[in-house]
């Protein structure tokens, strides 16, 4: 069994970087990567992060529980509730469709047993009150947008296939047989992204020091477990941790997220690579009650000027 | 009765109207709802109840689009139960088969000046008073102490916060005046189902007066 001892309220920054590849497309935008279109700076949404670190502990954790994961390709939402309420003994089987089930004490129930098997229900939460009502969850997890430090520069690269889909496409070529795609990459961009845990939620839901070991886990390694053709080379570069030492926190996020800064180093106009970046970290001064771990760190690159 | 102010910074947020939900499309402004959720992240207790009573708009109304995959629908519950009664077989939601592609309009770079009182309600125990709950606010919000990062409109959009006392923030707000039309005030909960209300905001030089404005169920 994991550790299960309470955590309390901690903040994160993600440092990771792409090259040669489209870290999240924009469906907007014929799948090119997210961009802010005012600042140029790439973008990559919450939920993307989220189905990685998901991802991530289904394959380590086998999906079994304590660590299932609920929001799954080829999951079935409202059977894992039927399997709740059998799993606490209620009988749900009866009465009609689209009334929901079950109340007060049972939907507490339910809602336990969801925490305590699915890790990502007790980390993000779920809303599941579809269909079979096992109420509504909120994860002490919150995961913000990443950002990239600089503007980035979407590539369009036009592609051929040896090959054809149909037969049609076959006789309109008189069997030259080829097509063409294309794939959007960024060369090279470093992405920022910031990430908030409460420890009253934690405490809701039961997300242990287990568990967050397992998220940190996740966060450092979880790019290497979502390799493909459109990602290119992702990794996770800086992954700072800090910890309160109670429930409520010692200090404003925003002061402590501030101490980690990513910048380009001098004379370094393209970036290309994560040597072109100094991340600095202020360990100076920190709130009392406030620890840093560097989780994953920069190598002794940092000395560099 | 004391009113505090918080001033509130965020990269992004999405004021979902309720009109406009399944595309989401941001309120121009924060809604005293959102904004009494940001109070309650910091403290609640059953034994108080926030009300807003005015809205400062510190940066320009800036939009930004962003489309994401959702997952399109929920199984019939009637699907379920043929399974359980061991007819049917697996019922598959394959999430990469059967998704939705939501666009959501939403704000960026947000900063707002709130400001807020509790009353006690008829919750409160023996010895609860307004007192406590007043120092209790004021030090975890002058501390950065939250029960929860707030958030501005939906969790992917967590926010900043600072006390405001008389001293440390002059920032004023945006010269711009604007009929917001009508808004969502806020969920009354002692209705079954918990219905909205409206009411009528008006942005004058950048201000939102949320006392006092009409307000219509």
């Amino acid at each position: 069994m994991s550790d299960t001892t309470p955590v309390n309220r901690a903040e994160f920054v993600l440092i990771f970087d792409v090259k040669d590849g489209n870290p999240n497309g924009d469906p907007d935008a014929g799948n090119l990567p997210r961009m802010d279109a005012e600042t140029g700076k790439g973008l990559i949404t919450d939920v993307c992060l989220k189905r990685k670190i998901r991802n991530y502990v289904g394959i380590v954790k086998g999906e079994q529980p304590p660590y299932e994961i609920y929001v799954k390709e080829k999951a079935i939402l409202n059977k894992t509730h039927e399997r709740a309420y059998q799993a606490i003994g209620v009988d749900i089987s009866e009465g009609k469709e689209g009334k929901r089930k079950g109340g007060g004490d049972d939907v507490a129930k339910a809602r336990d047993w969801m925490c305590q098997n699915f890790y990502d229900v007790r980390t993000f939460g779920a809303v599941m009150s579809t269909g079979v009502n096992c109420g509504q969850v909120r994860g002490p997890v919150q995961i913000t947008f990443a950002r990239s430090v600089d503007p980035i520069v979407a590539l369009e690269h036009s592609i051929t296939r040896m090959a054809v889909a149909t037969e049609k496409e076959a006789e309109k070529q008189d069997g030259d047989n080829r097509t063409m795609g294309r794939k959007h990459t960024v060369s090279y961009g470093l992405y920022v992204a910031h990430g908030f845990i409460s420890g009253h939620l934690a405490q809701q839901t039961g997300f242990g020091q287990g568990d967050m070991d397992l998220l940190l886990e996740a966060l450092a390694n979880m790019f290497d477990h979502d390799r493909s053709a459109a990602r290119g080379e992702m990794t996770t570069r800086g992954l700072y941790l800090f910890q309160h030492n109670n429930l409520l926190g010692n200090a404003p996020a925003h002061a402590l997220l501030d101490r980690v800064q990513v910048t380009r180093r001098n004379g370094v106009d393209v970036p290309r690579s994560f040597a072109d970046y100094a991340v600095s970290v202020d360990e100076s001064n920190l709130p009392q009650g406030v620890t840093l771990t560097r989780v994953v760190d920069v190598p002794a690159l940092k000395k560099v000027a | 009765m004391k009113i505090f102010c918080l001033h509130v910074t965020g990269d992004y947020a999405c004021f979902t109207r309720p009109e406009m939900k399944v595309e989401r499309v941001s309120y121009d402004v924060i809604t005293p709802s959102a904004a009494r959720a940001v109070f309650e992240a910091i403290l609640w207790k059953p034994a108080i109840s926030w009300k807003i009573h005015k809205i400062e708009i510190l940066e320009p109304i800036k939009w930004f689009s962003v489309r994401r995959n959702e997952v399109a629908s929920k199984i019939s519950v009637r699907n379920v139960q043929t399974t359980m009664k061991g007819g049917g077989e697996v019922l598959g939601l394959n999430i990469e088969d059967d998704r939705q592609q939501r666009a959501g309009l939403i704000l960026r770079d947000v900063a707002y000046r709130i400001y807020g009182s509790f009353s006690m309600t008829n919750k409160a125990g023996a010895d609860d008073n307004a007192a406590k709950f007043e120092a209790m606010f004021e030090r975890r919000a002058a501390q950065g102490q939250s029960f929860h990062q707030p958030y501005l409109g939906c969790r992917e959009f967590p926010c900043s916060f600072s006390l405001v006392t008389a001293a440390n923030d002059d920032k004023p707000p945006i010269d711009s005046s604007l009929d917001l039309g009508w808004m969502l005030y806020d969920m009354d909960y002692t209705q079954n189902p918990p219905t909205p209300k409206f009411f009528r905001a008006q942005m004058d030089k950048g201000v939102v007066m949320v006392e006092g404005a009409e307000v219509r169920g």
